[in-house]
């Protein structure tokens, strides 16, 4: 078929966005892939540099560690946020719109803040050391603890989806047999909600693998591979050996990444558009006890973030307990002061405003357009490739790519503009896939009718599909605009004095020994955050109900 | 008449499968044509392939004398609703209208006076300023069929715009489409599954099954000339028949011989027959009469249905007819009376398998 003035608009905005996925994904992973097999001098030296790696125990032994506090928190984290999910789901016990937002906070910080905080609850000069018996903090048990909270909502939001789908009508036909609670739950609940618990594992599994913050401020002489890569660039200036140990970081990665999408792809087999949401019956014990199973784990996430914003307030820990804002004076500590707090919001809005632009427009040739369909489909592989890679192993290749002399696009580095381009990446796919859902409930024969009406596809695209679609934006711009906020293992290798951010000053200060400042920052990035999340909630429910009328029924 | 649309040898493959298998047909000017066919049969297929939403693996289309078989959509001429009509959810209802004239440059009273006689044609004039959440299906289906119409289009295109609306409303709209047709004149072609629909509001009826033009015509003609079984079974309800030749005008079923009008050709072949060409007979001397018992009668209002067992020489077959209720009660016929049926010579047609 000839191509319409449609179709060359569609190739060159397909082109555009893929040339730009190309440029911050896939050249800077293929510039840490070379890098891996290069000597200091940038010739090629084959695998020399994996056999110096692996022949070196202190760093090998990193990987057990790795996988030790991988599996063991996700083994927790699945546990504690399942017996949630389910009490959130299956029960009627009061105050579950509570118990949910309280069981969110962990995505408001950056994760190591739990780590701050867990050095002030059982640290040399903790609160409740003698509860530890002994033991330390720093190592294992701390990493693990912080890693629990940090990867709990995650978890959480992922299991209440596979809980809910669960047919109402399988219910009612298990009640109509007349079968136990125990055997409706083996029978029904949990085969329906099976995908969602694997999938959710995976993603605490990776998250904790990749994550550097927590087992940087906790970890003490326990090495893991993420701080080995940290340790390797930062510390000794080793860039080969850093990308080795990154591509050893993707491995892992990627196999709960395949996993997680095969599994999606059940899960979605099962949510039929007939099924029914299913209503619980009350049941007292049942209920208090849920009750009190979520009053538990929500005093644990409390006790965390409260004990920070207490540490953040404290004069002098813990000689001098009278409360003041003397550890908000950041301009007084190394770190980037308040100057890295701007920072940080600046990047957050751009790349929410940004990052939204990029993600929506480029979901929506893969989801609506009619031609080019390779290249929708490279669009679609690429998107999905960022949730496989490692904030760290990216920020380290964009060093790779973006640092190389002879990159025309060298100019952008340290600079606020890498930042927000690495950001982006990071969060690209989940991002992609919130918006690929939202367009995916819009009837397809929307383009069909315009082309039809000899509209061009951009009058549709801006009178109908976006604003249509106006809650999933604003919520992929809040879930950019949070994690910019919250980040460091993506950008701690490429700010610039003149681009510190928050959260990497909260590691600086840390870092430095200044550790009340460095919470007293991390609580600033919760209070925006949360702020932020506020005033979303507020938006989404007075100011979209009045311009989207037509969402409701009523007629007037 | 001038031919305004010729379809020739339209082929449609996905992946191995043949959704069209060398379709053509013709559609004159001002005509009202109804694609016909089981669901899965390719007639939405070949809808989008008119529009230019699909692109055909082989063939032509001509539209008015130009060819326009490799045209995008927005560069061909007509316009279409949709079986979920497609109504943007976020524009009133004089903004889905407006939808396709703003790109002329028109004015704006230009506009609202074609939005307003375009709601008066189909009768929404007082629902101008909701959304279409707000109006009943048949009033979204109509305020498709206006935003179809309002650039003034060639050619309507319609898939299967009346089968998500309740029975009553069907009817009620059916008309309504058929009229307005009528009064613009706008070339149409609709896509159905429902053959009392295509029945009632075609001009022509193009009959599909499995990818391919079984038979078309006008509404009588496929209804009392089916040139297959599929047509005679698929339009209206029938009897069909496997038969042997005997002479040029007789043929056996059964064991039993029949005289048919029609000349036999093949020596194995097909019959049918229509319910209503079934008459029970008093006279035993007329051709083709046969005796049997009523197994079960239908009542359907005006007609009662029977269904016979009726004793051929060799076997026994069951053949549905349709009775005036009133001789049927005023016979006193019931379940399990034996009755005499004559199977007309003139009402017996020879169709292909
Ligand atoms: N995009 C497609 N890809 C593969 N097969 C298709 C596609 N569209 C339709 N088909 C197949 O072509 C056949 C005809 O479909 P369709 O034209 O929609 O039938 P109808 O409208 O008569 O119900 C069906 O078997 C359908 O499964
Ligand atoms: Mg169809």
């Amino acid at each position: 078929m000839k191509k319409s003035r449609d179709d060359y608009l569609t190739i060159f905005f397909i082109s555009i966005i893929g040339i730009y996925i190309f440029i911050a994904l896939a050249f800077p992973m293929y510039a840490i892939l070379s890098k891996s097999v290069e000597n200091k001098d940038g010739i090629f030296i084959g695998f020399e540099n994996y056999q110096s790696y692996f022949s070196n125990p202190a760093l090998v032994y990193s990987i057990y560690n790795s996988l030790f506090v991988s599996i063991i928190t996700m083994v927790i984290t699945i546990t504690l946020a399942f017996i949630f999910a389910y009490a959130l789901t299956k029960s009627r016990m009061a105050g579950k719109g509570i118990f949910r937002s309280i069981a969110m906070i962990p995505i408001l910080v950056p994760s190591l803040l739990s780590g701050i905080s867990l050095i002030y609850l059982f640290g040399k000069q903790g609160i409740f050391r003698e509860l530890l018996m002994g033991y330390e903090i720093y190592g294992p048990i701390g990493i693990i603890i912080a890693e629990v909270f940090y990867t709990f909502p995650h978890a959480l939001l992922i299991i209440i989806t596979a809980l809910s789908i669960g047919d109402a009508r399988l219910y009612e036909a298990a009640k109509v047999l007349r079968s136990k609670p125990i055997r409706t739950f083996f029978t029904v609940t949990l085969p329906s909600a099976k995908y969602g618990v694997i999938s959710a594992a995976f993603v605490v599994f990776t998250l904790v693998i990749t994550d550097f913050g927590i087992p940087k401020v906790i970890g003490g002489q326990f090495n893991v591979l993420a701080v080995d890569v940290y340790k390797q660039v930062i510390g000794q200036q080793n860039f080969e050996m850093g990308a080795v140990v990154s591509v050893v970081l993707i491995f892992p990665a990627l196999l709960a990444f395949v996993v997680d999408r095969i599994v999606q792809r059940k899960q979605v087999a099962i949510l039929t558009s007939r099924s029914v949401v299913h209503e619980p019956n009350k049941n007292k014990n049942f209920d208090t006890i849920m009750f009190i199973y979520c009053s538990f784990i929500s005093v644990f996430i409390l006790t965390i973030i409260g004990m920070c914003l207490y540490a953040s307030l404290v004069t002098f820990w813990p000689y001098n307990l009278t409360l003041s804002l003397t550890n908000y004076q950041f301009d007084l500590m190394d770190g980037g002061g308040w100057d890295s707090y701007y920072n940080s919001i600046r990047m957050a809005c751009y790349t929410a405003f940004f990052g939204t632009i990029v993600v929506f427009a480029g979901a929506y040739f893969v989801e609506k357009s009619r031609s080019v369909k390779t290249g929708r489909t490279i669009l679609h592989l690429l998107s999905m490739m960022p949730m496989a890679i490692p904030g760290l192993v990216l920020g380290l290749a964009y060093i790779f790519f973006f640092n190389h002399p002879d990159n025309p696009l060298n100019f952008l580095y340290g600079t606020m503009a890498i930042l927000v381009i690495c950001t982006i990446t990071h969060f690209y796919t989940v991002s992609h896939l919130t918006a690929l859902t939202s367009l995916k409930q819009i009837d397809n024969e929307f383009e069909h009718v315009s082309s039809s009406l000899k509209q061009p596809f951009y009058k549709t695209f801006f009178k109908v599909t976006v604003p249509i679609s106006l809650p999933a934006i604003f919520e992929i711009g809040i879930y950019f605009f949070v994690n910019a906020m919250t980040t460091v293992s993506a950008v701690v290798f490429l700010y610039s004095s003149k681009t510190n951010l928050a959260s990497v000053a909260v590691l600086n200060m840390d870092d430095a020994g200044d550790i009340a400042p460095a919470a007293a920052m991390g609580m600033m990035i919760f209070y925006t955050n949360a702020a932020v999340r506020i005033v979303y909630v507020l938006i989404t429910k007075k100011i979209l109900v009045r311009f989207q009328k037509w969402r409701t029924k009523t007629t007037s | 008449m001038e031919q305004y649309l010729s379809v020739k040898n339209i082929n449609k493959f996905f992946g191995d499968f043949q959704a069209l298998k060398n379709v053509s047909f013709n559609v004159k000017e001002g005509e009202f044509v109804c694609i016909l066919g089981p669901s899965g049969c390719g007639k939405t297929t070949l809808l989008r392939v008119i529009a230019g939403l699909e692109s055909q693996s082989e063939g032509l289309i001509n539209q008015n004398n130009k060819d326009i078989s490799l045209l995008p959509p927005d560069q061909r001429d007509f316009g279409i609703v949709f079986q979920s009509y497609a109504l943007f959810p976020n524009l009133s209802v004089k903004n889905n209208i407006a939808f396709g004239l703003k790109t002329r440059k028109q004015n704006k009273e230009v506009i609202d006076k074609r939005v307003d006689e375009l709601l008066k044609l189909v009768g929404l004039s007082d629902h101008i300023d909701k959304f279409s959440s707000q109006l009943s299906g048949g009033e979204q289906q109509r305020v498709a069929l206006a935003r179809a119409l309002a650039p003034s289009p060639g050619l309507l295109l319609l898939d299967e715009p009346l089968s998500a609306l309740d029975a009553k409303v069907r009817q009620h709209l059916r008309l309504e489409i058929k009229n307005l047709q009528r009064k613009l004149g706008v070339t149409t072609i609709m896509v159905t599954h429902d053959q009392e629909e295509a029945l009632t509001m075609a001009d022509r009826i193009i009959l599909m099954n499995n990818g391919v033009i079984e038979q078309e015509g006008s509404p009588q003609d496929l209804y009392s000339k089916p040139k297959t079984a599929f047509s005679a079974n698929f339009i209206g309800t029938t009897n069909l028949f496997k038969a042997k030749k005997i002479s040029q005008n007789s043929l056996e079923i059964n064991g039993s011989t029949l005289e048919c009008n029609e000349n036999i050709e093949d020596d194995l072949l097909t019959v049918t027959i229509r319910p209503e060409d079934i008459k029970i007979s008093q006279n035993d001397n007329e051709k083709n009469i046969f005796k049997g018992t009523i197994k079960e009668l239908e009542f359907l209002g005006s007609n009662i249905r029977g269904h016979i067992e009726v004793n051929f020489e060799s076997e026994k077959a069951n053949v549905i007819c349709n009775f005036a209720s009133e001789y049927i009660l005023n016979n006193n016929i019931q379940n399990n009376s034996a009755v005499s049926i004559s199977l007309q010579p003139r009402a017996l047609k020879i169709v292909k398998t």
